[in-house]
């Protein structure tokens, strides 16, 4: 009886005796969700233009992060303003990211074509691995403070305490999903992939190129997972440990569904409203630490009802 | 030459469905058999036995569950390090219940438990496909870490990290410090052979040909008459039972203690994916392969890198990652149906070496 | 299958051939074996890395400066484990025979490899050190044989948590109707003080809350809810890797009071406070020897290593918090092997004997000033029955504007018969699980 008080109505009771705390567990929900979006948004990019269920992600934010603050450091020295160094590692970053694109694209891609999927998955774990080895040995295996002038302090707005970091992460996920739409939608290059999104070989036989799009695809996600490396970088330093953000984003991609952008945000938001309200509000059944198969099971329970996640495109099987 | 057919003839049923048809495997068969309990129990040492020998037996045992599951029935999973833990936890769990009971019996239970866990797991395949049965099957394993890390009935009341305590198996020790190496290697072997030997039989009947048209197309098997929701459990089941055992075998034989969240974890579940994705889907000499690949490369890397060629350690670990990265790749793309596949065609060259025509 | 079977099957054979020639009794060492189990890489190493380096450059420094222990070079073997213990047993089985010695002390340096290595030591006969983590009921040597814990276990420190939140809110009796919560690694590393701080709990009237956050703890944000709910007086933490750095940024970021905040001292290094910046000035965390660099024995590792270009590392992280923790971990090891000369008379030593060593070590001032390291830490004596050297413990204070850390309360004695009872409580029941009996000390 008494369990079953703490599991049906103490919880909602608290929420609404506590409607401060109540807002403030949403708004953290909503923030620590834009930051799995983020994560999530780079394997949608690519598993939509190319099939390929890019475990790597996160391991790619980690090593943007680690040549973001390993040129920072460089640049250092230099005397240069920090503006202009953080601008400068920024770019220099984004073109290392490219050209990474470029590397995979030619050495793990394009000699699988045609595989199955599965085979493409694992091949990205396989890079996984490489990537953590290489970014390790080149930059070191130390906690690196990575500081580009984000604001850190925390606004209390009647009691509800928001951290200005979080809201940055949320302008950033924002901007990045708008001008992905834009560049989608608006450019002959977005319209490319789209097309190839759509259908591969009918984009082939109208003159696409695959592979240009592949690089394209993989850039675009290398960005992403900058800022992603950058964002959560800045709360816990630069170190191994942020690879596993990917986890982080599983649950979200099969919520959202593995095609849709959209479907990343919402699929993000969801996930971390929902875990963090069942951890804080259910602590007494619980007893703490539930969130990382919650996620799991919330987005299980979504896919019995849509088994494409909530966006995904609708899964049609033929004999 | 060396794999000549010609002339063997079968000359009735029987003979045309022995497990190994052909003359030259069993020649083979029999060397490695006969190395296998009668050398390596007279050489074997601690090194070779906790470094070498038992994780690629554990391993390879593992792997032959989940090849059932992805390899003959075509549903990914990834929960494989958190059905190693029911294996582990309720192995510990029975063998602290009834102090009196055969190791080997307790194994199987732990096997058993595990494969009903596994259908209860299983249950949403019949739902959600491909990658969101994969992300999905996450859900178990977080979920059952958590668990074993958290209620403490499954770790005796006492710390999270279980130790097994020491069993007898015809008078020797095979689980607890004092077990020789020989003894847990040969405990090991006999559950591999005779469970390897299972399975290459299960594969090859009714119920793993009724797995393998799940796995071709879901929807022209069910159109046959194979019910999908009997054939998919089942394979969960018998690939948990697997797991589950393995996962036994490493709490009592290999380590001696283990705690979820740390030997479980999901990096198992990668581990044990990638074992049979290099060695071969649907192949159970390509389990073997796989695990051999995935247990015995980092090993045998550090013994170049930091013995051989002096590197520091940490270099060397950094570079081992890489490398098993780039192998694992290299191989993906030289043979997407692994390892088991090389060695296939390798036997077909072997017809003609080296007098091709 | 077959292939590589038969490819092992000769592996073996070969490796026989090659080990046959086992040291048999002879003239003195070439070197004394002392492996050291590292992680330099994973999710852990930037803590791996400063322990690491402390603990070779010591050694390194004792062989360029006085050739060594006795005239016998000691070759440390490193050996990476990633954090991982099956990787750490895989190192144990492959260092533990090394060199005409064999390993005469290991350092695990997980608590994890720890309990997996515990067995294995005892009935090959190697000390185990470990040195403030690990096993808790280890301490207590009649039923652990080989395993020490010096100079204190995870329940010792509780307690001295408490100790010193009484001496700040005045005295033992204030404590009643506190508030005080426990941020913990969801391991068995993170719950080993919870009982302590239960009993103590439930003796002192103050109120425990406890807060579990996952490995690696990347995101905490449902924890820090919990505490802006519970309005905890006073929080510890047990916490490991970028746990710790999230835990102190998002304590901050509640503005938490951060001189109420303790940590573990694996939750009180340089890497843990430094991406938080001026928001963690004021965070407490135990220690069990003094932080800095101004000691002697760092003097010589300057001068005779790294003037030479001989570091393990670089020269400005000599004396960080995990640093010094490695060096403390190579000066036990030293001075078991050096007692274990003394007391057995020759230097032909294997692990059983620096089990002796060990169990005479007996570091006052005096000693320490022997080794240079003059108020490193206070005194501690390993027994047979005390494997925990009755250390004490203090409680240090970051300041983000020297970058340094400073040791803000005495050294507190432990509450030793709250912590002996639990020890004997749970090797008693350990005794029983395993059958062992409870060796004799004298």
């Amino acid at each position: 009886m008494e369990f079953l008080h703490a599991l049906l109505i103490q919880p909602f009771a608290d929420m609404v005796m506590e409607p401060a705390f109540f807002i403030e567990t949403l708004v953290k929900g909503l923030m620590a969700g834009v930051l799995y979006s983020l994560v999530a948004l780079g394997f949608v990019l690519i598993f939509k233009a190319s099939g390929v269920f890019n475990f790597a992600q996160g391991v790619m934010a980690l090593f943007a992060a680690l040549t973001l603050t390993g040129l920072m450091e460089l640049l250092e020295p230099s005397g240069m303003p920090k503006a202009l160094i953080v601008i400068l590692a920024i770019a220099a970053t984004i073109v290392v990211m490219i050209l990474l694109a470029l590397i995979i694209e030619r050495l793990v891609l394009r000699p699988l074509v045609n595989q199955e999927l599965i085979i493409l998955f694992m091949a990205t774990l396989g890079l996984s691995y490489v990537l953590e080895g290489a970014g390790d040995l080149l930059w070191g295996s130390d906690v690196k403070v990575l500081d580009i002038g984000l604001p850190t302090d925390v606004w209390d707005i009647n009691g509800v305490f928001i951290e200005q970091l979080d809201v940055t992460a949320a302008i950033a996920a924002g901007s990045l999903v708008a001008v992905l739409a834009v560049f989608f939608t608006k450019t002959r290059i977005g319209r490319a992939l789209r097309a190839v999104a759509d259908d591969h070989q009918a984009a082939l036989s109208v003159g696409i190129s695959l592979q240009q799009i592949w690089v394209i695809v993989w850039s675009v996600a290398g960005i992403v997972a900058l800022v992603a490396g950058i964002m959560w970088g800045s709360k816990s330093g630069v170190q191994f440990s942020l690879s596993l953000i990917a986890l982080k984003a599983l649950p979200v991609l099969i919520l959202g569904g593995f095609t849709s952008i959209p479907g990343a945000i919402i699929g993000g938001l969801i996930i971390g409203v929902g875990e963090k309200i069942v951890e804080v509000f259910w602590y007494s059944v619980h007893g703490g630490a539930v969130e990382n198969w919650f996620a799991f099971m919330l987005a299980l329970v979504f896919l019995m009802f849509r088994p494409q996640g909530l966006f995904g495109d609708k899964i049609i099987e033929r004999v | 030459m060396l794999y000549r057919e010609t002339g063997q003839f079968k000359r009735n049923y029987a003979a045309d469905q022995q497990l190994f048809p052909i003359f030259q495997d069993k020649i083979l068969l029999g060397v490695i058999l006969t190395v296998a309990l009668a050398v390596i129990p007279f050489v074997i040492n601690d090194y070779w036995s906790k470094a070498i020998l038992l994780p690629f037996m554990v391993y390879s045992f593992i792997a032959l569950g989940l090849n059932i599951l992805v390899g003959y029935c075509g549903q990914i999973s990834l929960g494989t390090g958190g059905f190693m833990a029911v294996g582990a936890y309720s192995s510990y769990k029975l063998c602290t219940a009834f102090p009196e009971m055969n190791l080997v019996f307790v194994i199987l239970l732990s096997g058993g438990c595990t494969a009903a866990v596994g259908v209860l797991f299983g249950l949403p395949s019949l739902r959600i496909k491909g990658f969101y049965l994969a992300v999905a099957t996450l859900a178990a394993q977080f979920f059952l870490i958590w668990m074993f890390n958290k209620v403490p009935w499954f770790y005796n009341y006492e710390m999270s990290q279980i130790t097994a305590p020491p069993r007898e198996m015809f008078g020797f020790l095979v689980s607890g410090p004092q077990a020789s190496p020989t003894a847990q290697y040969l405990f090991v072997l006999g559950f591999l052979i005779v469970f390897t030997w299972i399975a290459l039989n299960l594969v090859r009947g009714r119920i793993g040909r009724s797995w393998m048209s799940i796995r071709d197309m879901d929807i022209a098997a069910e159109l046959l008459g194979i019910k999908p929701l009997k054939t998919k459990l089942s394979a969960f089941a018998v690939s948990s039972f697997y797991i589950g055992i393995g996962g036994a075998l490493i709490f009592h034989i290999w380590l001696g203690t283990v705690e979820a969240t740390e030997a479980f974890d999901i990096l198992q579940s990668f581990f044990v994916l990638f074992a049979i994705i290099i060695g071969g889907l649907g192949s159970v000499l390509g389990a073997y392969l796989g695990a051999a690949f995935m247990a015995l490369m980092p090993v045998g890397l550090k013994v170049v890198l930091v013995d051989g060629a002096g590197m520091a350690v940490d270099t060397a670990k950094h570079i081992e990652i890489m490398l098993v990265g780039s192998l694992i790749i290299f191989f993906l793309i030289k043979e997407p149906h692994g390892l088991a596949r090389m060695w296939q065609i390798t036997k077909e060259k072997l017809r003609l070496w080296p007098f091709p025509y | 299958m077959k292939l590589t079977r038969l490819a092992l099957a000769l592996g073996v054979a070969g490796l026989f051939a090659s080990t046959a020639d086992v040291p048999s009794a002879q003239a003195k060492y070439d070197a004394f074996t002392v492996p050291s189990l590292v992680y330099r890489t994973g999710a852990y190493a930037p803590n791996g890395i400063p322990v690491a380096n402390g603990f070779l450059d010591y050694f390194n420094m004792l062989n360029e400066r006085d050739g060594g222990i006795e005239g016998i070079k000691v070759n440390v073997l490193e050996c990476e484990t990633a954090y991982n213990t099956k990787q750490a047993v895989e190192c144990y089985e492959n260092t533990k025979n090394e060199g005409q010695s064999g390993a005469l002390a290991i350092n695990p340096r997980s608590t994890g490899a720890t309990y997996a290595l515990i067995p294995k030591t005892t009935e090959d006969k190697i000390p185990l050190l470990t040195l403030g983590y690990g096993r808790t009921s280890a301490a207590n040597g009649k039923v652990f044989p080989y395993i020490f814990n010096p100079p204190g276990t995870y329940w010792s420190q509780a307690t001295v948590f408490i100790k010193y939140i009484a001496q700040q809110e005045g005295g033992m009796e204030n404590l009643k109707g506190k508030k005080i919560a426990l941020v913990y690694h969801n391991s068995a590393y993170g719950k080993e003080p919870i009982k302590t701080l239960e009993t103590l709990a439930a003796k002192h009237g103050f109120e425990l809350m406890l807060l579990p956050v996952d490995h690696p703890g990347q995101e905490q944000k449902a924890t820090w809810l919990q505490v802006r709910r519970g309005k905890p007086d006073w929080l510890l933490m047990w916490g490991w890797g970028v746990m710790n750095q999230v835990a102190i940024k998002e304590a901050a970021a509640i503005r938490f009071p951060m001189d109420k905040f303790i940590g573990v001292w694996w939750s009180g290094s340089e890497n843990d406070v430094a991406p938080s910046g001026p928001a963690a000035k004021g965070y407490l965390a135990g220690t069990m020897h003094a932080p800095g660099s101004n000691f002697g024995a760092l003097e010589e590792i300057r001068k005779h290593l790294y003037a030479k270009g001989k570091g393990a590392g670089e020269e400005s992280r000599i004396g960080e918090v995990l640093y010094n923790r490695g060096l403390l971990e190579a000066v036990l090891t030293a001075e078991a092997i050096r007692n274990a000369i003394k007391i057995h008379g020759t230097t032909d030593i294997r692990g059983e004997h620096v089990r002796d060593g060990f169990e005479a070590i007996k570091l006052d001032d005096a000693a320490f000033k022997r080794l240079d390291l003059e108020g490193f830490m206070p005194p501690i004596e390993i027994t047979c029955e005390n494997h925990e050297g009755n250390g004490k413990i203090a409680v240090q204070q970051w300041d983000p504007d020297t970058g340094k850390w400073t040791v803000v309360s005495d050294w507190i004695e432990p509450m030793r018969d709250l912590v002996n009872e639990l020890v004997s409580e749970d090797s008693a029941a350990f005794a029983a699980e395993n059958n062992i009996t409870p060796r004799q000390c004298n």
